[in-house]
């Protein structure tokens, strides 16, 4: 089963610049689909520190990265962006015509008449703990990194593994639908949030999860798919549990990744792009945000969103060579829908 | 008294390499180790929010207990020994005079 969208621009990344993207391409009438490898929008801003405030927006004294996120979603919401979320784009190919199709991870196809990448410091990938052989159950055989459908583990007997808030979290989400939930931890106390800590000891002292303390996830075990995991405690003591699925949470850290191998000019990891427009050195293929490189070159959310204007006129030019593109100011007809 | 200290980074067993780091500018571990060619990401530029900087103390003085935030961060990684810290979160001053440390992968 392919799944195949076709849009004007593709923008590779959900984090702010590629959000405030759809904007800009919004006010030149240019339909946007947005593919992020992570489950939900805002890149860096949602992943790492959606809690802190941001001093340096221009218009807001103090705003959270969580709330800034949401303000940029209702301000493109009159585009009517498409969104491709949970997969990373693997592959691009260049048409005869001058437009592009992308290839997502899970087989899902984009075509586009104008590619902006807006990558960031690249795609996140979770953090995997070493257990041997634990790859070969990946791509839905038993191991997952990251929740994209809570469904997948309904009725299943599950084990998660982790400290932090994202372990305690869905050890409380999915107790309510998996079949059977235990929750390692190497250590023995949680310090992220305190009240998700207390409800998982909760769950535990009801018997709806089950908490495992001083203890790792040494071992998996499976035919084809993941039939049972090793648990092994701090003092040598192991369990071997049935399980259907294994979910590691041990936080994301972001990765270059396939962008590298796209043949387009890099610089120290990043793509070099002419000031001019953010193109690359594929004609048709733009690079804004952290991303990019040039001389000068600050990694801020201020930059990228500059860099976004300047994208969006540059992909018109690309798809129209002929006509002539006259600015408006959204403060004359407001903000035009598509 | 000196404003100089030297830390030492173990690139492998028993290969140590000496850093000279100076006390007065205010710099963290993560920092130093970063200016001295170390590949260590630093993402989240110092905030204890991206575990990327997460070194091994191996040895040296005694240094200050790490802050709930660093131990939460810590926490979450899928490795954490007993000298698990964040090189973002130890300030360089007198006192750290002949730490040895070590870089833990920034996959872990
Ligand atoms: C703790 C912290 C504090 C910060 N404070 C500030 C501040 O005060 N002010 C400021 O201006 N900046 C700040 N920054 C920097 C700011 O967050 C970045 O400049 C900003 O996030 C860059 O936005 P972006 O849209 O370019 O990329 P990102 O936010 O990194 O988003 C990129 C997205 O692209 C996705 N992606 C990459 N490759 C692929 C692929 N192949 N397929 C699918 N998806 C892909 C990633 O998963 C990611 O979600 C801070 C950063 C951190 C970590
Ligand atoms: S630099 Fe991010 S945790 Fe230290």
């Amino acid at each position: 089963m392919t799944n195949s969208i076709s849009t004007d621009i593709c923008i590779i990344g959900a984090g702010p610049v590629g959000l405030f993207a759809v904007f800009e391409a919004g006010l030149l009438k240019l339909r946007c689909h947005v593919v992020d490898a992570l489950p939900q929008v805002g890149g860096q801003l949602s992943e790492i520190y959606p809690k802190k405030p941001i001093y340096d927006i221009p218009g807001f004294p103090d705003i959270l990265a969580g709330d800034l996120v949401q303000n940029l979603m209702r301000q493109i919401e009159p585009f009517h962006p498409t969104f491709t979320l949970g997969e990373r784009v693997e592959r691009l190919a260049k048409l005869e015509d001058g437009s592009f199709q992308l290839f997502t991870t899970d087989g899902t196809e984009i075509f586009c008449k104008a590619i902006a990448i807006a990558g960031g410091l690249g795609s996140f990938e979770p953090r995997k703990p070493a257990v041997e052989s634990l790859e070969s159950y990946e791509g839905g055989r038993g191991v997952y990194y990251m929740v994209r459908d809570p469904e997948t583990f309904r009725d299943k007997r599950i084990v998660i593994a982790g400290g932090g808030d994202s372990a305690l979290d869905w050890t409380i989400f999915l107790a309510d639908v998996a079949k059977e939930v235990t929750l390692v931890h190497r250590g023995t106390t949680f310090r992220g949030a305190a009240d998700s800590a207390e409800k998982v000891q909760n769950l535990h002292e009801a018997g709806r999860a089950r908490l495992v303390l001083s203890s790792n996830v040494t071992h998996v075990h499976g035919q084809d798919s993941l039939e049972a995991v090793t648990i092994t405690a701090n003092d040598g003591t192991a369990e071997t549990l049935h399980v259907d699925a294994f979910i590691p949470l041990f936080g994301l850290t972001p990765k270059l990744g396939p962008i590298g191998e796209w043949g387009l000019e890099l610089e120290d990891d990043a793509v070099k792009v002419n000031t001019l427009d953010y193109s690359t050195s594929v004609p048709g293929i733009f690079a804004i945000g952290d991303i990019n490189t040039y001389p000068g070159k600050l990694k801020l959310i201020l930059c990228g969103f500059h860099e976004a204007a300047l994208m969006a006129q540059g992909a018109y030019k690309y798809m129209f060579p002929d006509k002539r593109y006259v600015l408006k100011y959204t403060t004359v007809n407001g903000v035009p829908t598509l | 008294m000196t404003d100089e200290v030297r830390v030492y980074v173990e690139e492998a067993p028993s290969q140590r390499r000496e850093v000279v780091a100076p006390t007065d500018m205010a710099l963290s571990l993560m920092e130093v180790l970063k200016a001295s060619g170390y590949d260590i990401q630093a993402t989240c530029g110092g905030m204890a929010l991206c575990g990327t900087c997460h070194v091994e103390v191996l040895a040296g003085p005694a240094l200050d207990e790490p802050s709930d935030d660093e131990l939460a961060m810590l926490e979450s990684l899928p490795v954490m020994t007993q000298g698990s810290r964040l090189s973002c979160q130890i300030r360089i001053t007198n006192r750290l005079d002949g730490l040895v440390v070590r870089l833990m992968p920034q996959g872990t």
